[in-house]
């Protein structure tokens, strides 16, 4: 087997194995196992061979065989590699608590499990484009399929809802995008993105059609990523959405949103790039402020918007708003060691997020109860496992030292002071500080409020709870040993 | 020989139905005839693609435009299908008068 077959197989497998699952549940429509068992074993295949492509990325091999075979519009390297495997570990956490979470609503069907398939090819697809096509049909199959589990309870009316309001929203920043992708290409004549870096560096590409579409194509991945002012659907959904759902939404597919913007931000700001001297001055560094300022918008809002919030789940909503403005700043730096601070955030926040979310899950009824703050009061009595982990994320999603979301957010911060953005640190600074409040606030209520009934039920012993102390171990190994994480993604670069 | 019409009045013209579009996202209340506003600017983003493909002389913009065209059928499929479940649900169309969620 030669080994650009190997690069591909992660495609191919998850690609293959979403269609398959669909068709093995239209033949055997009672079956209750086979969509489960076939997702896990595909999505385990896809994290193994994506591991293996990083490892192989790391020997030195050459990867252009692979490039080739699809005419050069994915790439492999690295950076997609990396990815694939935190789409994977993600996606593989999700299905493994949806079991649990959608038999105590009675909602258990094979579809949910196929869904899952085909957002993580869609997510794998953009993490590896190299092409304005691919990104783009990576975007929507990621989008489409969110669209669908948003609106998995379909007899739920907020459910429901909030399907609708994603959806509209979604399309219509498509539309953003697509009009971006357009003028970029009518600028650059070349759809390939190092072609397009190469037309914009040597001052071939149109100025006016270059600036109007990168500001569209920022707008459309704004939305993507939930980034102010785009940021106004993810709360509702979030919190309108499947507990199990949002958890996939809020963090995969942020991660996927960012990565896509990681590469367009590559494409369009090429790195030390010096727009004095050339005829058709390309000012493209503008847009580092412009993304800049949306970075700092970002994490204002959603941590002042999150101060306010009475319901857990949507408080979680917002701070994921804050989040991915924290993680944009990665962007704004532009450097090798802001992509890697924020491929790092990525990686502990999908484990404190779907650890917190599992534990929201965990202590949900009837698909939208007991997620109120006073829900939570006095949890550490009814439930100490619980309410101590719950604790432990709350001081990672804040950034309390010794915890991992502590040094994600220090490596970030030394990206954009290092490239001469003092004052977009100290807003992160502030904003942090800003969000402890409501942290903490939870920990508080969870502590030191008392509530009626002290007995509280017993929760069964299932894979949901297992799967609280493995993102746990994980939040605190890579706190223990943040030194460890980044060498290993910055090797991905 | 004709002389052929620049391509300014091309994008003039996508332009123009793409703003037509996004007024009507944002001043419509039925959902449908929102996702048709949509349609409407995936549409408008054709032509300019189609009319850059055509000056650049780079058959890849039209090609893209077939894919446009494929992903705004799918998402016609899946929002229908979202409209019709939020219809057996509230028995309404209308975005202002669902508001479970704060919009």
């Amino acid at each position: 087997m030669s080994s650009e077959f190997i690069l591909l197989l992660p495609l191919i497998i998850v690609g293959v194995m979403s269609v398959i699952s669909i068709l093995v549940d239209a033949i055997n429509p009672n079956s209750k196992n086979s969509g489960y068992y076939l997702s896990i074993v595909s999505i385990v295949a896809v994290g193994g061979f994506a591991l293996n492509n990083f490892y192989l990325n790391i020997s030195g091999i050459n990867l252009d065989g692979a490039n080739l075979i699809t005419s050069n519009m994915l790439s492999f390297g690295g950076f997609s590699a990396f990815f694939d495997l935190l789409f994977s570990i993600g996606a593989l956490l999700i299905v493994l608590n949806a079991r649990n979470y959608l038999d105590t609503v009675k909602t258990e069907l094979n579809e949910f499990y196929n869904l899952v398939l085909y957002a993580l090819a869609g997510m794998m697809v953009m993490a590896h484009s190299n092409h304005l096509l691919t990104l783009f049909i990576g975007i929507e199959l990621m989008s489409i399929t969110f669209y669908i589990m948003a609106g998995y309870f379909r007899f739920a009316s907020q459910s429901v809802e909030a399907s609708l309001k994603y959806f509209l929203l979604g399309a219509f920043s498509t539309g953003f995008l697509v009009y971006g992708m357009a003028m970029l290409y009518g600028s650059t004549g070349s759809m390939f993105f190092p072609e397009i870096t190469v037309a914009i560096v040597s001052g071939s590409a149109n100025n006016a059609y270059l600036m109007f579409g990168a500001a569209l194509m920022i707008m459309g991945l704004s939305f993507k990523s939930s980034a102010f002012p785009f940021h106004q659907w993810a709360p509702d959904v979030y919190s309108g959405a499947p507990t199990v759902v949002t958890s996939f939404m809020s963090t995969a597919g942020k991660a996927a949103a960012l990565s896509a913007f990681i590469i367009i931000a590559k494409t369009i700001i090429p790195m030390g790039f010096d727009p004095t001297g050339l005829e058709s001055a390309v000012n493209t560094d503008k847009l580092i402020t412009a993304i800049a300022a949306i970075s700092a918008l970002t994490m204002l809002v959603g941590n002042i918007t999150a101060l306010v919030q009475k319901n857990v789940k949507r408080m979680l909503a917002y701070s994921s708003v804050a989040h991915a403005g924290y993680m944009l700043m990665g962007i704004v730096a532009n450097t090798a060691a802001g992509w890697s601070a924020l491929m790092f955030y990525a990686v502990v926040y999908t484990f404190m997020q779907i650890g917190a979310f599992i534990i929201v899950g965990l202590l949900e009824r009837d698909t939208d109860k007991n997620l109120e703050y006073d829900d939570y009061a006095g949890l550490s009595k009814r439930q100490p496992a619980l309410a101590a982990i719950m604790a432990l994320f709350m001081f990672s999603l804040a950034g309390i030292p010794p915890m991992a979301g502590f040094f994600g957010k220090y490596y970030l911060f030394m990206s954009v002071i290092n490239t001469g953005h003092l004052w977009l640190a100290l807003i992160a600074v502030v904003s942090s500080i800003i969000s402890v409040v409501f942290y903490i606030g939870l920990i508080v209520k969870m502590y030191f409020t008392d509530s009626e009934d002290v007995e509280g039920e017993s929760l069964p012993w299932n894979a949901s709870r297992m799967l609280v102390f493995v993102t746990s171990a994980v939040v605190l190994i890579i706190g223990l040993n943040p030194g460890g994480m980044l060498s290993f993604i910055k090797s991905a670069l | 020989m004709i002389e052929s019409i620049p391509l300014e009045y091309y994008l003039i013209l996508s332009g123009t139905i793409f703003a037509i579009g996004s007024v009507g996202v944002l001043t419509r209340r039925n959902a449908i005839i929102i996702f048709m506003c949509i349609e409407l600017m995936l549409n408008a983003v054709n032509i300019s693609l189609v009319a850059f493909s055509s000056f650049l002389g780079d058959s890849s913009g039209q090609i893209f435009v077939f894919f446009v065209m494929a992903v705004a059928a799918a998402e016609a499929a899946i929002g229908l299908a979202i409209v019709l479940a939020l219809f057996r649900n509230k028995r309404t169309i209308y975005v202002d008068e669902i508001n479970l969620l704060k919009w």
